[in-house]
């Protein structure tokens, strides 16, 4: 048994991520709040505010598409900043992980029952753009509801990148550099804001390698009811930035707390 | 209890931790009997978290072999585990919950059924002396507090085995002296203890067997009473001040053992009659005469250098 054996998947990782849903349902005033308020913002600003000069864009209302866009992007910055600070505090200062160590659960369960939560998170936070979509009137049909599992995958995706910066990092400050070089190209890259195809032919083929711009790819159709154009490529790319962060999170939590 | 089990609980063989090229553990060999408490007693950096975090499977360890209960470490670290109770040298309890659900917490951590945790909850927080305190937040109690609440934690899953690493450091004497009650409590209904400590008071009166270590090597083993005998004479006298070079010649006459720390001086013999009888007789002399003890077998073996 060394750092590097291949983790296992039980469900004993459910009680890791059952403990993260006590303690968010402790604070879920000001993160409904969080959920809500802010994607509600950002709609009525950008998607109003801009669409009218933006007008239509791939064929949609701006507004259409600035709301599917965030709904994945969302997602991504919830994962991560979950992954990261929440993360790093229960690994680090509040020594979380070492209480849980000392019963039968492994770090194989604590990396998994974290990425779980993580994409819980996502979850709550694409639910709520959904909400708030629907009632602007930019949500084409029940199809929409396929975009709820979409997001639960990006959120799996980008948590297991974040728990590995945990795993890495010294303190909190150490995030930043994923953010600045990671997250925010990501955001502006990866067809939220604009269509890829307006880029230049090269860049189209970079932005692809990025996960966001699956996800970008697979909620954007189900959301405002479009065809989708490679669901399969979309989710066997996430599922597996997913699978293989997981199993580097893992050797590197190890790695940090069996010494 | 399985009859296959060996009556010790833990045996070790040529344990061993390397960090880099410096050895924390080298290559030591003991077994801890069922039903005993049992002390690792070492200045810091002896290597005594080192082991107790490689017999629970909690640090790889670099050469030997190891059995709990009979199984094998690290292959079967979780079974044992789920036999074991951990008290930490840190408080780790969880911040974002109550004192009550930090021990829901840890029951759905061993995977304890909610109707089998809860009324073990309430006996722990009783044994704990929290159940006022229920509802309060953990930062909220105080240092003794804290610990009742982490040995109970350590017993939610009514372990077999509980290990305690220096399970009263940072605690005021009220508050040390209701945990030693709380673990002679235990070890007489049966549980087996393994603690480190350096308080020799709190290895004397807890611990049947001891293990002395420095430098991750085992220096001697045996009961408190064995290693005093082994090691030091059978009584002191610590003469204090600068008066103390005076009785110096003397005491060296008497074929006392002599130690100097500061202005103090110790002076260990087994006929302390003569000696007491002269310092009594010197004008201004300041002394304390005692039955030897632990500590100064600990300071023999270990030396009085400053450790960090």
């Amino acid at each position: 048994m060394t750092a590097w054996s291949l983790p296992k998947l039980r469900p004993d990782a459910l009680a890791v991520w059952r403990r993260n849903v006590l303690v968010w349902r402790k604070l879920i005033g000001p993160a409904l709040l969080m959920n809500f308020g802010e994607p509600a913002i950002y709609l009525l600003g950008l998607g109003f505010g801009l669409g009218g000069f933006v007008g239509n864009m791939s064929g949609m209302p701006y507004l259409a598409f600035l709301a599917s866009g965030i709904i994945a992007s969302s997602a991504m910055t919830t994962a991560s900043f979950e992954g990261m600070y929440s993360v790093f505090t229960r690994m680090v200062p509040q020594r979380t992980y070492e209480a849980i160590l000392a019963t039968p659960l492994e770090v194989d369960d604590i990396v998994a029952g974290e990425m779980l939560w993580c994409a819980t998170k996502s979850l709550t936070s694409g639910v709520a753009i959904l909400i708030v979509a629907t009632m602007l009137g930019v949500v084409h049909g029940w199809q929409a509801l396929w975009a709820i599992p979409a997001v639960f995958l990006t959120g799996l995706c980008f948590a297991g990148p974040a728990i590995v910066m945990s795993a890495l990092g010294s303190s909190y400050d150490f995030f930043n550099y994923y953010f600045v070089l990671v997250v925010t190209p990501m955001f502006m890259l990866s067809g939220v804001f604009y269509p890829i195809d307006t880029l230049p032919h090269v860049m189209q083929g970079l932005v692809h390698i990025l996960p966001l711009t699956h996800a970008v790819e697979l909620i954007r159709p189900l959301v405002t009811g479009q065809a989708l154009t490679q669901p399969i490529t979309n989710i066997a790319v996430l599922a597996a930035y997913a699978l293989a962060t997981y199993y580097l999170a893992v050797v590197l939590v190890r790695r940090r707390m069996l010494v | 209890m399985n009859m296959n089990e060996p009556d010790s609980i833990v045996s070790a063989r040529g344990l061993r931790k390397r960090f880099g090229d410096r050895s924390a553990v080298d290559g030591i060999d003991f077994e801890i009997k069922r039903g005993r408490c049992f002390g690792f007693l070492g200045p810091n950096g002896a290597g005594k978290t080192t082991t107790l975090r490689m017999l629970l499977g909690l640090s790889p360890m670099s050469a030997g072999s190891l059995t709990v209960f009979g199984l094998p470490i690290p292959e079967q670290a979780r079974v044992v585990r789920a036999r074991v109770g951990i008290v930490p040298q840190a408080d780790n309890l969880d911040p974002d919950f109550s004192v009550a659900e930090n021990l829901e917490i840890y029951a759905a951590y061993f995977g304890i059924p909610k109707q089998l945790a809860a009324p073990r909850i309430e006996r722990l927080l009783e044994f704990a002396a929290l159940t006022e305190r229920r509802t309060a937040k953990v930062d909220t109690l105080s240092g003794g507090m804290k610990r009742r609440l982490i040995i109970a934690r350590a017993l939610i899953n009514e372990p077999e085995l509980v290990v305690l690493d220096e399970p009263t450091t940072g605690l005021d004497p009220q508050a040390r002296h209701i945990i030693w009650g709380r673990l002679a409590e235990l070890r007489a209904n049966g549980t087996t203890l393994i603690l480190t400590t350096h308080y020799m008071e709190e290895a004397e009166r807890l611990c049947d067997e001891l293990i002395i270590m420095d430098h991750g090597r085992i220096l001697d083993q045996g009961s408190p009473g064995e290693l005093i005998a082994r090691h030091v004479e059978a009584e002191v006298i610590e003469v204090r001040g600068e008066r103390s070079v005076l009785f110096e010649p003397i005491a060296r006459d008497c074929g006392c053992r002599l130690e100097r720390m500061g202005t103090s001086l110790y002076c260990y013999t087994n006929a302390a009659g003569a000696l007491i009888a002269h310092l009594q007789a010197t004008p201004g002399m300041v002394f304390l005469h005692r039955p030897a003890g632990l500590e100064d077998v600990f300071l023999k073996l270990t030396g009085r250098e400053l450790r960090d």
